[in-house]
């Protein structure tokens, strides 16, 4: 997309929205969802829209974990790092991840294929180890198990 | 009698196939047996039966555990329904020891239900607690709380009947009922549980702590985790509000309350309280210095309840069942019934609810049925990433909120997490602190600095450096984080880290890291 398509998108994503300072973090997050992640265009066009200054916007979009400020891998691929997932071996786990796909966690694959990232659960603890791919939880996930929803992920089209 | 076939649309039943087993299911009644209705009911939290297939017979309820897709099409293959004499059946669910021997309250109705069904909700007893509140003043709705004696779940523990009275008796012209479903602590899933299987009852719970202390708005700020609970809590407020229990008038009283679901930003700090009211005010997720209490001066400086799910799904049960009769469970001042989650290493995990006063041991060999691996239990976690974990000498410790803080512990959210014997306990202490630094809102020094430090003391342990002096300054560093920390992330950090050094030293002192740890910067 041109940059003039994405702020015509993004404008149109802002005039849908209320400006009251509530209404930051949610806007941010329909932002995400349309973008992928959160532009410096982004950034100046709801500071203007919100009467914020770009400071103000680019701390709320720096906290959030799900906020990104620069585009990652087509399917993000999230595994949970927490206790119970601990005690089911998601740290062995990871490191197949993360041989498998070639990338550390934090980061995406080459071809942009995957994103690979660390998690802290998503409430499935008698399950795990549990991932997320895109909405989808998946729990009992073993290191097969894994290359088998990593192999049925869709190519880009 | 119309055949129903129950498949859980639960988080953890769809996370290991249940989606794929309703449709298996769907796909072969629809060629032999149209009569038949698949009902997508709550999961019992009864994990290590997922997907659990359950089917009416004239006895009850009969369950078929552990469905494969493959094995959905042969239950009902040819629009036969399969008996409890079926090789994959456990029997009626009713019979089942697990599910037996817990006191349900909270999770009375979990996987009875169509969780988006208000007629099923009435039928099993919802809404009666509601009605009795708009029979009542709404002093007395308070006061029926304060008899219960319930405390909060989240983990803090206090008094839930105290906020409400101190939140109805600020004067102010708008006041808010907030519910924390931002459930981070690592091993607990019992918000998330009760939202899937029974969202109504939260609803119905927010609506009576309105009505006690007068609140016309409320929020539920719910956590990115969750993609699905969204969706069921989105469809079930529309619900609610085509239903008139929520909006101008509530079921037909002078009350109005409506309720706007946020969801929140992938932070785990934002599930403390005040983190929570400023990331609702659409900011960074830092916590505020108390005084002022949120209750008088919370969400938009205005008074607020900010109460836990399971918190404002309790009082349902207590004001349709009496206080006195909620009282009447639990131990001292743990009144009540406990969701506890048994998870990690377990054979049977999955949620337990019973009164207080249980131990570990009963918990984890009687329910859980020992470790998954069935290897040795080593160590147990009880309360989150923030809880003690705890060695053989306190699994006969009653989980109480007063007996585990008598032996350095904490109950916390009901979270009880297995670990067997190979275990590292210096690498779950180094990533104690990590995740204090990870999540650690910036605010205060003690936790933002004090958490890297931490680790790297711990680093400098595990590679038995100078152990005398390093061990002395990360007990000096838990000191400080303690006594010197904002809340309670920083405040109870050192909690998991101390039982660690207290309980395990030698895992800490002699644990030679083999591989380097695996980072989890994000």
């Amino acid at each position: 997309m041109t940059d003039a398509e994405d702020a015509a998108a993004l404008a149109e994503l802002l005039a849908d929205s209320p400006t009251t300072a509530e209404h930051l973090l949610p806007i941010l997050q329909r932002v995400q969802q349309r973008f992928g992640f959160v532009s410096p265009m982004a950034i100046r066009q709801v500071a203007s829209a919100f009467n914020l200054s770009r400071a103000e916007v680019y701390g709320v979009v720096s906290f959030y974990g799900d906020l990104r400020e620069a585009p990652v891998g087509e399917h993000v691929v999230q595994l949970c790092m927490a206790e119970a997932c601990q005690a089911m071996g998601c740290r062995t786990l990871a490191r197949h991840a993360e041989a498998a796909l070639g990338v550390a966690l934090g980061a995406s694959t080459p071809d942009g294929r995957v994103h690979l990232e660390a998690a802290f659960c998503f409430g499935n603890c008698a399950l795990g180890p549990t991932i997320r791919i895109g909405d989808r939880i998946h729990g009992a996930v073993s290191t097969s198990r894994f290359d088998a929803l990593i192999a049925a992920l869709p190519s880009r089209t | 009698m119309t055949v129903r076939i129950y498949v859980p649309n639960d988080t953890g039943a769809r996370s290991v196939g249940a989606d794929e087993v309703a449709h298996a299911i769907e796909a072969q009644l629809r060629i032999h047996a149209p009569d038949v209705t698949v009902v997508r009911n709550g999961s019992r939290g009864a994990y290590w039966l997922e997907p659990l297939v359950e089917i009416d017979t004239a006895d009850g309820r009969v369950g078929f555990a552990n469905i494969s897709p493959e094995q959905a099409l042969s239950l009902v293959e040819g629009g036969l329904m399969p008996t409890a004499s079926h090789p994959l059946s456990i029997g009626l669910l009713d019979s089942l020891p697990w599910l037996r021997d817990q006191e349900r309250l909270m999770f009375r109705r979990a996987g009875i239900i169509d969780p988006l069904s208000l007629a099923d909700y009435r039928t099993h007893g919802g809404l009666t607690g509601l009605e009795r509140a708009l029979t009542l003043p709404p002093q007395e709705i308070v006061s029926e709380i304060k008899t219960s004696g319930l405390r909060g779940r989240g983990g803090a523990a206090f008094p839930a009947g105290i906020k409400w009275q101190t939140v109805r008796d600020a004067v102010a012209d708008q006041k808010y009922i907030v519910c924390n479903a931002d459930e981070g602590d690592s091993g607990t899933f019992a918000d998330r549980l009760l939202m899937d299987a029974d969202p109504f009852q939260l609803i119905e719970g927010m609506a009576i702590a309105a009505i006690a202390v007068g609140a016309t708005c409320g929020y539920i700020y719910l956590r990115s985790e969750y993609p699905h609970t969204i969706q069921i809590i989105e469809r079930a407020l529309v619900l609610a509000r085509d239903a008139g229990i929520l909006g101008a008038s509530v079921m037909g009283s002078a009350h109005r309350f409506d309720i706007t679901l946020r969801i929140g930003g992938g932070s785990y700090i934002c599930g403390e309280e005040t983190a929570l009211l400023e990331s609702l005010e659409g900011k960074r997720g830092v916590v505020r210095a108390k005084p002022p209490l949120p209750a008088l001066a919370g969400l938009f400086g205005k008074p607020t309840v900010v109460n836990n799910v399971l918190t404002l799904a309790a009082t349902t049960a207590i004001l349709a069942r009496g206080g006195a009769h909620y009282a009447s469970l639990g131990v001292e001042r743990s009144t009540g019934t406990m969701p506890f989650q048994l998870s990690g290493n377990i054979r049977r995990g999955g949620l337990v609810e019973v009164p207080f006063g249980i131990t570990l041991t009963e918990l984890v060999d009687g329910f859980g049925g020992g470790t998954a691996s069935t290897r040795p239990v080593k160590a147990i976690q009880v309360g989150g990433p923030l809880g003690a974990y705890l060695p053989a000498a306190h699994w006969h410790t009653p989980l109480t909120y007063e007996a585990f803080a008598a032996v350095g512990a904490m109950l916390g959210h009901g979270g009880v997490v297995v670990f067997d014997d190979t275990v590292d306990m210096g690498e779950q202490a180094e990533f104690a602190m990590a995740f204090c630094a990870h999540e650690s809102c910036g605010k205060c020094t003690p936790c933002r600095i004090g958490s890297t430090r931490g680790v790297e003391v711990i680093r400098r342990l595990r590679r038995g450096e100078s152990s005398k002096k390093n061990w002395q300054l990360l007990d000096e560093l838990c000191e400080t984080m303690e006594l010197g920390s904002l809340c309670a992330l920083g405040g109870l950090t050192p909690m998991p880290v101390r039982s660690i050094m207290t309980h395990f030293a030698g895992d800490l002192l002699s644990s030679a890291p083999s591989e380097a740890p695996i980072e989890v910067s994000v």
